[in-house]
């Protein structure tokens, strides 16, 4: 039970792809326009991080080393290919506005990251929790990344959401304020890293806050912050 | 990379940094008039609204940061980068472009960076080109000079446009910018470079009646206000005669160089010195001695590159004035420049 907690807490804060790996950045800066944009390739990097831990984990012990990576790339592509297939059939609209960064998901560093460090150490269960958790992590910032886009550049939250969920979220479209011009900058790539390293420098004002409410002993640390992608 | 600082011995000027900031924001005295008369009084109000969001934003950070709001706000810095971005949008803007742009200037590009001294880039300018992207439409929008206008405005109307949109008797800023023969402009660079675009020799497209002899009708004076503060600054060894002497030299050669290769359509050196933001942007932006280079012969390379790249943004770019790209871009390139322009420390190094 403790192992699937610290898997919670490394996912969702202490060790987020997004935030402290800073891995993915590709899709995070590129499809954060929207908020529905950010869900869409949330749920598709979810789906594909979840397939591949549980089946890299599963021929774990099968695998030869030495050629460990390539194998682990083949069985992401072929998961990317089937969540393709499902959203150019089911989520057209949404399909054709994530565009390139859908089957760029192959390459995001974040899923082979995880292959690599976790699930090819460790059984199925764990593995694919790992992965719904990393998934999820990397989902929510997207999310918040979005919204935050979303609100200064055109004043809407939910913004075409239809394209993702059915006719019926029409209706989840808010409008927060409405503008003769819109922010263009934090619709253009610039706005997604000046939105990325606010989020980045709140995680850390909250993560000091944290320790200092503690007082306790600081943790030495272990090794380099960034690119860390497991702590054991 | 290792970042390093001039080398010793430093000598003390005599000068402190508020009297610096203040005696920077006088010299601009001369163009701003200028601005004023050719522009109209919109400037002025600009500039009200630019001192009075930079004060206020600053005094923010520095509550948040627990320091002294007075020290920060007497050292002149953000009224400077106030000023300087007052002077860069144009005057009938909406009021909502400068406050967002000194939010940016002060709060982004400075404080979170640590604050005056620290900012790796030029505030205003990094506010001036957020803002450029972000709202092409009311950034762009210049007024011709005021002789050309078909509807005289009076600081009231101005003020309403500003802050309303629309002036008492109905009329919108691009009504307002309509000239007496019905026409609106953009500015001469502008202008000049759509001109161009369509096949029209220079000579020709300088017929038209925003531009004067030389350049813009109004730019020229505006420049040579800017210039002559700028010579202030030099006499009173307020700024270094490095950065603007080899920008403006550099980008002269330039255009010197375009205009004897292709003389129809390049309006040549004169022009080039005396439109948009050269004289500005030569004497009060690049010299920022917070992000220009700090090594003498860097200073020469790094207003050298800005000049070369005014002209080739100009020429050959998607904006008419590039002052802004020009002066950012190298703000990124100082650090390499610094490295590699160190002096040779006294009794160090190699014997000649």
């Amino acid at each position: 039970m403790s192992e699937l907690k610290t898997l919670l807490k490394d996912g969702m804060w202490k060790n987020n792809p997004a935030l402290v790996q800073l891995l993915g950045l590709c899709p995070l800066l590129g499809v954060t326009s929207t908020i529905t944009n950010a869900l869409g390739l949330g749920i598709a990097t979810l789906l594909v991080l979840v397939g591949s831990n549980v089946s890299v984990s599963l021929i774990r012990n099968w695998v030869p080393k030495d050629i460990r990576i390539p194998v682990f790339v083949m069985i992401i592509a072929a998961f990317v290919t089937v969540i393709q297939l499902l959203m150019n059939a089911y989520t057209f609209g949404l399909y054709q506005s994530l565009g390139i960064f859908l089957p760029l998901i192959v390459t995001n560093c974040a899923i082979i990251g995880r292959a690599e460090a976790y699930a090819s150490k460790n059984p199925v269960h764990l593995s694919a929790f790992d992965g719904l958790m990393m998934g999820l992590g990397f989902m929510l910032v997207l999310m918040v990344l979005g919204a935050m886009r979303e609100i200064i550049g055109q004043g809407t939250l939910f913004d075409g959401a239809d394209l993702l969920l059915g006719p019926w979220a029409q209706s989840l479209r808010i409008e927060i304020f409405s503008f003769d011009n819109q922010f263009l900058l934090a619709i253009l790539p610039p706005g997604a890293f000046l939105g990325l390293g606010l989020l980045i420098a709140a995680k850390n004002v909250i993560d000091t806050q944290i320790k200092s409410k503690q007082s306790l002993p600081a943790e030495a640390e272990k090794g380099p912050r960034a690119r860390v992608t497991s702590l054991t | 990379m290792k970042l390093t600082m001039a080398s010793s011995p430093h000598n003390h000027s005599q000068k402190s940094l508020s009297k610096m900031m203040l005696s920077v924001i006088a010299a601009c005295i001369p163009g701003f008039i200028a601005q004023v008369i050719f522009f109209g009084t919109g400037v002025i109000i600009q500039l009200v609204l630019a001192l009075i969001c930079v004060s206020v934003f600053e005094a923010i950070i520095m509550v948040l940061r627990k320091r002294s709001i007075f020290a920060a706000l007497s050292d002149g810095s953000a009224w400077l980068t106030g000023v300087l971005l007052a002077l860069s949008i144009p005057p009938l803007a909406p009021w909502w472009v400068i406050v967002i742009g000194s939010f940016f200037a002060i709060v982004m590009v400075k404080q979170l960076y640590g604050g005056l001294g620290f900012n790796l880039f030029n505030p205003a300018m990094a506010a001036y080109v957020l803002l450029l992207v972000s709202f092409p439409v009311q950034m762009t929008a210049w007024m011709p000079v005021t002789e050309l206008l078909s509807q005289p405005t009076t600081l009231a109307q101005q003020l309403s446009i500003i802050f309303h949109n629309f002036t008492s008797t109905g009329f919108s800023l691009e009504q307002m910018r309509t000239t007496v023969d019905g026409m609106t402009m953009a500015t001469p660079l502008d202008t000049i470079k759509t001109d161009i675009a369509h096949g029209l020799t220079v000579t020709e497209s300088m017929q038209k009646p925003i531009f004067g002899e030389w350049a813009g009708l109004g730019w020229v004076w505006v420049n040579l206000g800017f210039l002559l503060g700028g010579v202030y600054l030099l006499k009173s060894k307020i700024i270094n005669w490095h950065i603007p002497i080899s920008m403006l030299v550099s980008l002269a050669l330039c255009s010197a160089i375009g205009y004897v290769a292709n003389p129809g359509t390049e309006p040549g050196i004169i022009f080039h010195l005396f439109s948009g933001a050269t004289m500005l942007g030569a004497f009060f932006i690049a010299t920022d001695p917070v992000s220009a280079s700090t090594t003498n012969k860097g200073r020469l390379i790094y207003g050298a590159i800005i000049g070369l790249l005014i002209y080739l943004i100009r020429t050959f770019g998607g904006y008419p004035d590039a002052l802004a790209f020009s002066v950012l871009l190298l703000n990124m390139a100082v650090p390499l420049i610094d490295y590699y322009t160190q002096p040779r420390t006294y009794g160090h190094g190699e014997v000649k």
